[in-house]
């Protein structure tokens, strides 16, 4: 189908094929090849949630690319807003520039906006619900590590319920075939039940535990994600959770040498600064790779 | 129409009107009330009545309403098995099956407090597909969010 003009709202709506060219066209613009392709464009970053590193990260590739981009931070955006409706400010937002990134606090809002917007609408996380760059991030990271995400055994850890991040990377997976999927995650923070769904309708082969030490011999790829403070209805239930789990290097030494841990970032506890200097650290590698994937993204969906 | 010992219940004969049929027992006030008759129309309810097709069953009979495909529609969230018979000058003239619609629009909402359809002032209608009929399970277009047969009766009688 390609990307040319697409909404980017969930990683579900991609084909292997998408993911490909994607995944491509990213490593064109580690070569370079990228440097000045939007030139005369303007992105607009629209980010109603704090975000530092998505909105770095967008940001930083547009301007790689030669793109303009305008927009506001989450402090600004309530003085841009004034009140006014998410339809409105999207309204204005689409006369001004080529494409919207969205951050919003609302399930859902990235939809919307792209219901409202006529032009590209990118979902840069939509409240507890999606993320699909970042799941993008993660498929094209383990491509970079492993020669392909297929295959291998992932295991998310954490919070299961509320980060968009491992609902995305779960949605992610069904695109491809891995080997086993282990969902690791204290009672509180269980896998909502959408996405039990989904993992059960695309015959993905997985499990729900609570224990990661009797998965970690098994594990390739270990996903882990914070406990998402900020969405808990209830804060008493957040403190019985916080710091419920982590990844130290001794959990580590029960590993095949090759496993490699990867995290959304920023981390709070649940991964010890000592696995930093360990060679199953590939959060910063991760990282690293969030300009160039979205060079390719905004790319792709710009020029084709 | 009905069968068994409820069906007497319901012989007087409507000259115009609807008679559905085959409501699974207990959701008969609830589909009544997606009927939304005129107050003074005259209305027929049975409940748990015998049926070989679900055990127990209840039916609803109004006069004076013609079931439009949008109530049609809603009618079969709550009772997907029913059978409607639409009645003119005295004689079954249309028997539909209830089917439930693939896209709902407007009539439930959205059970997760932070999805964009609850957010105050904003211009979005709440809309759901379809992702199971029987029992029915419908997900929010927007977030994501899974309702169940059971949210769907207790929104649409609540
Ligand atoms: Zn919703």
């Amino acid at each position: 189908m390609g990307w040319l003009g697409r909404d980017v709202i969930s990683v579900l709506d991609f084909s292997r094929e998408d993911l490909e060219a994607l995944f491509s066209e990213a490593d064109r613009a580690r070569r370079g090849e990228l440097a000045g392709a939007l030139e005369g464009y303007i992105v607009a970053l629209a980010f109603f949630e704090p975000s530092t590193r998505t909105r770095m990260s967008f940001e930083s590739a547009a301007k790689r690319l030669g793109a303009e981009t305008i927009g506001f931070t989450s402090e600004e955006a309530t003085s841009v807003a004034k009140g006014e409706s998410l339809h409105d400010t999207v309204k204005m937002l689409d006369s001004y520039a080529d494409a919207i990134v969205i951050r919003h606090r609302f399930e859902g809002a990235a939809t919307y906006a792209a219901e409202v917007a006529e032009h590209p609408v990118i979902n840069g996380g939509d409240g507890r619900s999606r993320h699909p760059t970042q799941a993008f991030l993660d498929l094209y990271t383990v491509r970079d590590l492993f020669g392909s995400p297929e295959g291998l055994v992932y295991t998310i850890l954490g919070d299961l319920r509320y980060a968009r991040t491992a609902a995305s990377l779960m949605e992610a997976l069904t695109i491809y075939r891995p080997r086993k999927l282990y969902l690791v995650s204290p009672q509180l923070l269980r896998p909502r039940r959408e996405h039990l769904d989904l993992l059960e309708r695309s015959g993905v082969p997985f499990e729900v535990l609570g224990d990661v030490e009797e998965v970690i011999g098994e594990t390739d790829v270990l996903y882990v994600v914070r406990v998402q403070k900020e969405r808990f209805p209830d804060p008493q239930e957040y403190e019985r959770v916080k710091g419920s789990y982590r990844v130290t290097p001794e959990l580590l030494e029960k590993a095949k040498p090759t496993l490699k841990v990867l995290h959304p970032l920023p981390r709070v506890d649940e991964i010890d600064p000592r696995v930093d200097s360990t060679p199953h650290a590939a959060y910063f590698h991760q990282a690293s790779l969030g300009v160039p994937l979205r060079m390719a993204l905004l790319k792709l969906i710009l020029k084709g | 129409m009905a069968e068994g010992s409820g069906s007497k219940l319901l012989v007087s004969k409507i000259r115009e009107g609807t008679v559905i049929d085959h409501i699974p027992a207990g959701r008969a006030l609830v589909v009544l009330r997606l009927l939304n008759p005129p107050g003074d129309a005259r209305v027929a309810i049975v409940m748990n009545a015998e049926s070989r097709k679900l055990g127990r069953k209840d039916i609803v009979k109004v006069e004076g309403v013609i079931l439009s495909p949008e109530q049609t529609a809603a009618v079969a969230l709550v009772a997907p098995k029913a059978t409607i018979n639409i009645i003119r000058d005295y004689v079954v003239v249309e028997k539909r099956k209830a089917s439930p619609p693939t896209v709902v629009e407007g009539i439930l909402r959205c059970t997760n407090p932070t999805c964009i359809t609850r957010k105050p002032g904003e211009p979005v209608k709440p809309r759901f597909k379809l992702v199971k009929e029987e029992p029915v399970t419908l997900q929010c277009t927007y977030c994501g969010t899974i309702i169940t047969q059971e949210e769907v009766v207790n929104q649409l009688y609540g």
